[in-house]
């Protein structure tokens, strides 16, 4: 049995069953355990449309080196059950090589995934669950899959204890017994798997919507009001006590005209303020992202993507709200839009996300999405950045105080109710300097200015971009899909290609120039992302960013982009 | 935080002059206000108005104190979230019947229940003025002076009042723009109580409304004392012609409040994720 890539050398398992089966619990320790022993790894889950007792698959892949993406194919699928599995045939590539793990018990392997070819390993798993008392088949299954990818007995053990710590003494020591009596019936390890060489100190187990959590959080986020959406709702339900422990609060509005409207309220009042929703949400929320820009009062909105348009498909991923993040607004209304690039880049976007947006005063648009937010990682704890930029509030006005003082920088000293002296009313109309509402052309340019000006002019430093490499084959891309590219790069490198990549972070206000000067030489362009109307490659066209000839790799939701077929689009014709 | 001695009721006034038609009632409503606040004693700098749009939404840029002129109908939602961010502060939001009861609709129903501790002044004049003379939620079914709805709305009122309480509002209350002693004691009870004050005000316009000119005779105060029991408030607000002024129900109830209570670093919530 191979892994999957000699780069990324790493073994990739899929769990599946129907609703209560245990998919994504077993799944859950597994990752842990996987961690426990010294690995990186990533978890992604895939669900049906039901609220309860639908299908779900949790795939996990861990190895020797830290993950962004899932891997081509899969080297074992674990079946707890097999009702509704053929919805996922298509997320869980299998072949030859690999291996299905299952119990006759529950029924022969369904011919879509008997087709592939797949080594078919039957195991009493049913069997070994009903002789422990109060045993499930999950957590056999479990066990066995660790022995089989030659995790040790005792890393499982931890990672049970640490999934299930919750759930009870019972249900602990139960889970304990399947465990390891699934693993003695495991057959040979596939040992692909090198010993772990260093420990994992300091290492997180962190989901993308946790990490944008944790983001808000380092930004000095002390109010968020939202309106529960999928996939973002475990931003908000993570945040909720938390914000309580650091002195904020959560407030759950009646709707998304609300929770943006509120967070500008509160922003109003001098508290970084922010909401999380996803397409629809994001949609609603457009005409109060505008007064806020107008305004200029700090708003942050991390916008957890999901397929589009309408409903869509709620619980996979797409990255497909480019557009209305950028354009979205009416009028001229110049804003931030960022895209974490990695479930543990999610902590740092974030947060630099509220600086940005509380120091220009002006709004910030978070895009992660599905395949972020619903997946965890482990990874190296995400380094806490110093000196955080801070929002420019007038303490003591002079009797001339003009709230929006034309500026050379463009920003203006904001004062929050409170403040003595420094009373003005902040205006969704067009104003002058003073924030009274003026329709006058004079006054209507000179703040148009002003607002584009204090983006514009701002020292955005390197983060505008992840960079990598220096070939002459360059792949420009934006937010998750920035990890199947980068471990694309490393096979081309591996296989003599050398290859750059520009992970784009900041996709709004665009830095040109520096683009301009990461593209310099490179003799073909291609730009990817998971959408169908290849929205990064027809704005960066838009903003004359890009050389002719440039290409585009642009494909929806909900399967995510692979690293193989990134290498196969981009060499196919160089 | 008493730090201004005897302020009067033309220290809130602003230097900003009303974009309002000779004649509004919002102008009454604006020096009522402003003399509430002067009873109450309050900072300047420590209130805060918050709006939507329309005519009466232009009402925070004519008071000398922080102000926050929004979308429409949004004013109860940003007022919400000034308040759970700054309780400190004194919050009232404003507008008028199309911005709070149509397009803000589903806030004031939330805002009623969730019970934040602010005061909302609906200047009512049943109609949009600002978008020169359609009919609002308030309007009569049968009014037949709007181009948009030639055979009239066709649509029963909206009832302000009864539709608070059934929401769960503590305090409502209904004043006249055309009796201003009567409106400024109202308005200093609602800024007062604890807990989400509704006040609708009855702000004639003379400009589409000019039918408005009758409100005179047909305004009657409460002939009775404010009522805590929901029941009772109940049956007047049925039996109510939408004309009766004064405290129309006042009952403290539980009140919205963040329970922030900072006791633990980031760096210890960050715990969880190690592992």
């Amino acid at each position: 049995m191979n892994s999957d890539s000699s780069s990324a050398r790493a073994l990739s398992v899929a769990i599946t069953g129907s609703g209560g089966s245990g998919a994504v619990t077993a799944g859950l320790i597994l990752l842990e355990a996987a961690a426990r022993a010294g690995c990186y790894g990533l978890l992604t889950r895939s669900s049906g449309p039901q609220i309860r007792g639908g299908e779900s698959a949790a795939m996990v892949r861990f190895g020797m080196q830290p993950l962004g993406c899932m891997g081509d194919r899969f080297d074992l699928l674990v079946g707890l059950d097999w009702l509704n599995v053929n919805r996922f045939a298509d997320e869980i590539p299998l072949d030859g090589e690999g291996v299905i793990l299952f119990d006759p018990g529950v029924g022969a392997v369904p011919p879509a995934l008997a087709g592939s070819g797949a080594r078919q390993v039957p195991l009493p798993l049913k069997e070994q669950a009903a002789a422990i008392d109060g045993g499930r088949l999950n957590m056999v299954a479990l066990g066995a899959v660790g022995a089989i990818c030659g995790l040790p007995r005792e890393a499982l053990a931890a990672g049970v204890e640490r999934v299930l710590a919750d759930k009870g003494g019972g249900v602990l020591k139960a889970s304990l017994a399947c465990v390891a009596a699934g693993y003695g019936l495991a057959p040979e390890p596939f040992a692909a798997l090198p010993a772990p060489a260093g420990g994992t100190d300091g290492r997180w187990n962190i989901g993308g919507n946790e990490a944008c959590g944790v983001g808000a959080l380092r930004g000095g986020v002390r109010f968020v009001a939202a309106y529960p959406i999928t996939p973002a709702s475990e931003m908000l339900e993570w945040l909720a006590p938390r914000l309580e422990q650091v002195g904020g609060s959560l407030l759950q509005a009646e709707d998304e005209l609300a929770s943006i409207n509120m967070i500008i309220g509160a922003s109003f009042g001098g508290v970084p303020s922010l909401t999380a929703t996803s397409g629809p949400g994001l949609s609603l929320m457009l005409e109060g992202l505008g007064l806020a820009v107008a305004s200029e009062i700090p708003a942050v909105v991390v916008n957890v993507m999901r397929g589009g348009p309408s409903t869509g498909i709620p619980t996979k991923s797409e990255q497909s709200d480019l557009n209305i993040a950028l354009h979205g607004m009416h009028g001229d209304a110049p804003h931030l839009v960022l895209a974490p690039l990695s479930i543990r880049d999610c902590v740092f976007t974030t947060q630099w996300a509220v600086e940005l947006a509380e120091h220009l005063q002006t709004v910030a648009l978070v895009l992660s999405d599905q395949s972020l937010g619903q997946s965890r990682v482990i990874t190296e704890a995400p380094v806490r950045t110093p000196a955080p930029l801070a929002r420019r509030v007038e303490e003591e006005p002079e009797d001339d105080y003009r709230r929006y003082a034309l500026t050379a920088d463009g920003i203006s000293p904001m004062t929050l109710p409170g403040i003595p002296g420094g009373i003005y009313t902040a205006d969704g109309l067009e104003h002058n300097e003073r924030g009274t509402p003026s329709s006058q052309a004079a006054d209507h340019q000179a703040q148009l200015d002003k607002r584009l000006r204090k983006l514009e002019a701002f020292d955005y430093g390197p983060a505008w971009a992840e960079q990598h490499g220096a070939g002459p084959l360059a792949i420009v891309t934006w937010g998750s899909t920035a990890g199947a590219v980068l471990e694309a790069a490393g096979r081309l490198e591996a296989g003599g290609v050398p290859v750059r990549v520009i992970a784009l972070r900041l996709l709004a206000p665009l830095r040109r120039a520096a683009l301009a000067e990461a593209l310099g030489g490179a003799e073909s362009v291609w730009v990817v992302e998971q959408n169908h109307g290849a929205q990064l490659f027809r704005y960066l066209h838009a903003e004359q960013a890009l050389p002719a000839g440039a290409r585009s790799l642009a494909r929806p939701g909900p399967l995510p982009l692979r690293p193989g077929e990134i290498v196969d689009a981009v060499t196919a014709t160089t | 935080m008493m730090t201004v001695a005897a302020l009067r009721a033309k220290d809130y006034k602003s230097d900003i002059k009303p974009v309002w038609c000779p004649g509004c009632g919002d102008f009454a409503v604006l020096s009522a206000l402003t003399k509430a606040l002067a009873h109450l004693e309050l900072p300047k700098e420590r209130a805060a108005l918050i709006s939507g749009i329309g005519c009466s939404s232009r009402l925070p840029a004519y008071i000398n104190a922080y102000g926050f002129h929004g979308v429409h109908g949004r004013a109860l939602a940003a007022a919400s979230g000034l308040k759970a961010a700054r309780p400190d502060l004194t919050v009232l939001a404003v507008g008028g019947d199309g911005d709070g009861f149509s397009i803000g609709g589903n806030h004031f129903l939330h805002a009623c229940r969730r019970n934040m501790d602010m005061t909302y002044i609906v200047m009512d004049n049943e109609v949009y003025g600002m978008t020169k003379g359609q009919a609002s939620p308030t309007t009569g079914p049968d009014w037949m002076d709007s181009k948009m709805t030639p055979h009239g709305p066709g649509v029963r009122r909206f009832q302000p009042a009864a539709i608070a309480l059934a929401a769960g509002a503590g305090f409502i209350a209904r004043g006249f723009s055309g009796d201003p002693s009567g409106l400024t004691r109202i308005l200093a009870a609602a800024i007062e109580y604890p807990g989400f004050a509704f006040v609708q005000v009855l702000s004639p316009c003379p400009t589409f409304r000019p039918d408005h000119r009758d409100w005179k005779e047909q305004v009657h105060g409460l002939e009775a004392e404010p009522t805590g029991n929901a029941v009772e408030a109940a049956r007047i607000l049925q039996a109510d012609d939408g004309m009766t002024t004064g405290i129309l129900y006042a009952e403290e109830l539980p009140v919205w409040q963040p329970r922030n209570q900072a006791s633990a670093s980031i760096t210890e919530i960050e715990e969880e994720f190690r592992l």
